[in-house]
């Protein structure tokens, strides 16, 4: 399994999603490689294309609930951009290019503070931060209790 | 006559960063003013006074993700006469070239394959839903498969000089921190044939592609203007880490040359606009009215003597015969320059892998502490300038940065203005085709207008008419 975290950690609570790529490389959990990127880029199709499962963890704006996990499905979503490419455009361009895709998911986690050029994130997305960690680290148990099982 | 409209697209899309559009049309439907909005974060200059001049190289990458070398690499230039380094160590600057030719390379690579590859293969005026990159990698998947492979290429060499694809440390205060262990030269040496060749074929398609459409290439926001990039200080040849700085008329004649770049105030000056954050650089002795000037791929192809690794130079002597060797003005022509810097990024790199060098164990150098410094290189999109003070503490007490966009400022709103004026003037109904001219010449600069927080909840491409009153006539969401 392979978890992307991407955003700014120099624009605050946008850096969310690296944060929570570092506290999942910290835990180590058996079998999940964790990385932090700035963007999702073209090349991210390459890694996409030979891991099996991929969790997409950024910040989310706007959003009601501290987190939300949940199936994500390629899609043509249009436009490509480097600063924009979404987790299922880049999806949909790894099953173009390579004739795969992984099972995917994505991790968006609730920011509130965006505008300034600060690192470090806000108290109540750290909150969340730390919600999403626990969620995901109990999924994970479930799903290798599934594949024991299923085994 | 109609009401006065006033059009906005924002954000542009396909650009690096946000910005906006504005045209202004009169009641006859006829472009009365346009221009582009740009929220570029100017704050980072002050955001940077008070760290310690060891640490700026690596915190102004913050600056932006998609070109963080070039910011990397000019602040280190910056510290390196701070502390009083004029030259490095042979090492320290070829692992840095190294390191910049495979950023410029992957990053031509993306705006040319990615970016600007649906406008060219489908035309600026088809439909929203074909003209996208997937449409573009469903007709020809090879094509977005090497594109892909270049920029992991161009990353690697980045990650195995920086340290770090994105936000590396590799380059330090009078040198650089690593030297290229001979595993990763070899295993660069190893697809370099391929990635020529792919370059080859790229080259060739943007080449084509600006011959088979010459009149739509010359007539597309095509006008003249100075241009202005560093030169190698020996021969006048094109040098994207280091040289001197040179600018040229329209017509080729010099300006300024062999200028030392630490004096880029006595040449340049930059000013300002209510309605817009960033700022308009203009040549001094020429004034605004007609100082302004470009820079990037085509400027430096316009603006050096040669190019000094034999396949690029050959080529930019082909695009050059175009205007028979008088700098060219069509800013399509861009996207062959692109390509023309990434077979010479290409080669650099070859030559680079096979000095010896890079394995060389004398990485930095020491000097006599300055208070001021300013480091220049030619960043993908064009000239970048880093201008520092710091105190006795070390710590940073000015900054003054000009991007790449900033120098292309004017360039931009020109073109912009040319081409409303072309294709929406008169026009009863404007289409979304219509609008995308406006972007694509906006595009053909790749300019990247900010590093804005980009999380999930985004909003897609915005269009509004407003009447002359500030009313809202219409607004119309794309999913572009």
């Amino acid at each position: 399994m392979l978890v992307i975290g991407y955003g700014n950690p120099g624009r605050m609570d946008d850096g969310l999603g690296p944060a929570f790529a570092a506290r999942i490389a910290a835990a180590q959990l058996p079998g999940i490689e964790a990385s932090q990127d700035y963007q999702l880029t073209v090349e991210h199709a390459l890694a996409l294309a030979g891991t099996d499962v991929v969790v997409f963890a950024d910040a989310a704006i706007g959003a009601s609930a501290p987190f939300e996990f949940g199936p994500l499905q390629p899609a043509e979503d249009g436009d490509l951009s480097s600063h924009s490419l979404s987790p299922a455009g880049l999806l949909s361009l790894c099953r173009t290019v390579f004739g795969v895709v992984p099972d995917a998911h994505v991790m968006a986690i609730s920011g509130v503070a965006f505008g300034d050029v600060a690192e470090g994130l806000s108290p109540q997305a750290a909150q969340n931060l730390d919600r999403a960690v626990a969620f995901f680290t109990r999924w994970v148990a479930g799903c290798r209790v599934r594949a024991t099982v299923e085994g | 006559m109609g009401e006065p409209r006033l059009i906005e697209i924002s954000p542009v899309t396909r650009v690096e960063g946000h910005g906006k559009v504005t045209i202004h049309l009169n009641g006859n439907n006829e472009v009365d003013e346009a221009r582009l909005h740009i929220v570029e974060f100017r704050g980072f200059e002050r955001f940077i006074r008070g760290r310690l001049l060891w640490e700026v190289p690596v915190i102004v990458q913050r600056l932006c993700g998609i070109c963080p070398v070039s910011h990397h690499l000019a602040a280190a230039k910056a510290m390196d006469v701070i502390i009083g380094v004029d030259e490095l160590p042979p090492t320290a600057e070829k692992m840095r070239r190294l390191m910049h030719y495979g950023q410029v390379m992957q990053s031509h690579v993306l705006h040319f394959f990615h970016l600007a590859a649906p406008d060219l293969l489908f035309g600026f005026g088809a439909p929203a839903e074909q003209r996208n990159i997937f449409e573009v990698l469903k007709e020809q998947p090879e094509l977005g498969r090497r594109a892909i492979l270049m920029r992991k290429f161009g990353q690697d060499i980045i990650e195995a000089t920086a340290g770090k694809k994105i936000h590396g440390t590799g380059a330090v205060p009078g040198g650089i921190n690593r030297n290229l262990p001979i595993e990763r030269r070899d295993a660069f040496l190893g697809v370099i044939d391929e990635m020529e060749e792919w370059a080859d074929a790229a080259l060739a398609l943007a080449r084509d592609y600006t011959l088979q459409h010459a009149m739509l290439v010359e007539g597309f926001a095509s006008f003249p203007s100075n241009y202005m990039s560093l030169v190698r200080k020996t021969d006048g040849a094109l040098d994207l880490y280091h040289g001197d700085l040179r600018a040229v008329t329209a017509a080729g004649m010099p300006i300024f040359d062999r200028l030392d770049y630490s004096r880029y105030h006595d040449v340049l000056v930059e000013d300002v606009r209510s309605w817009s954050y960033m700022k308009f650089p203009f040549i001094k002795d020429l004034g605004p009215a007609s100082g302004w000037y470009r820079v990037g791929p085509l400027a430096r192809m316009d603006t050096v003597d040669f190019i000094g690794t034999p396949k690029a130079n050959a080529a930019r002597n082909e695009l050059m015969a175009v205007t028979k060797g008088a700098p060219n003005n069509s800013i399509l022509v861009n996207h062959w320059a692109r390509m023309i810097e990434v077979l010479h990024c290409i080669e650099m790199i070859r030559d680079l892998l096979h000095d010896p060098d890079l394995q060389g164990t004398e990485l930095r150098a020491t000097g006599e502490r300055r208070e001021e410094g300013v480091g220049v290189i030619e960043a993908p999109r064009g000239n970048l300038i880093h201008h520092y003070c710091v105190d006795e503490r070390d710590q940073v007490t000015y900054c003054n940065l000009i991007v790449s966009t900033t120098h292309n400022n004017e360039g931009m709103n020109k073109a912009v203005k040319d081409v409303a004026v072309q294709h929406l003037s008169g026009q009863a109904q404007i289409t979304e085709g219509m609008l995308n001219h406006v972007e694509v010449a906006i595009r053909a600069y790749d300019p990247c207008l900010s590093c804005a927080t980009h999380a999930l909840g985004q909003m897609p491409l915005q269009v509004e008419l407003f009447d002359a009153a500030g009313g809202l006539l219409d607004r119309r969401s794309s999913a572009t």
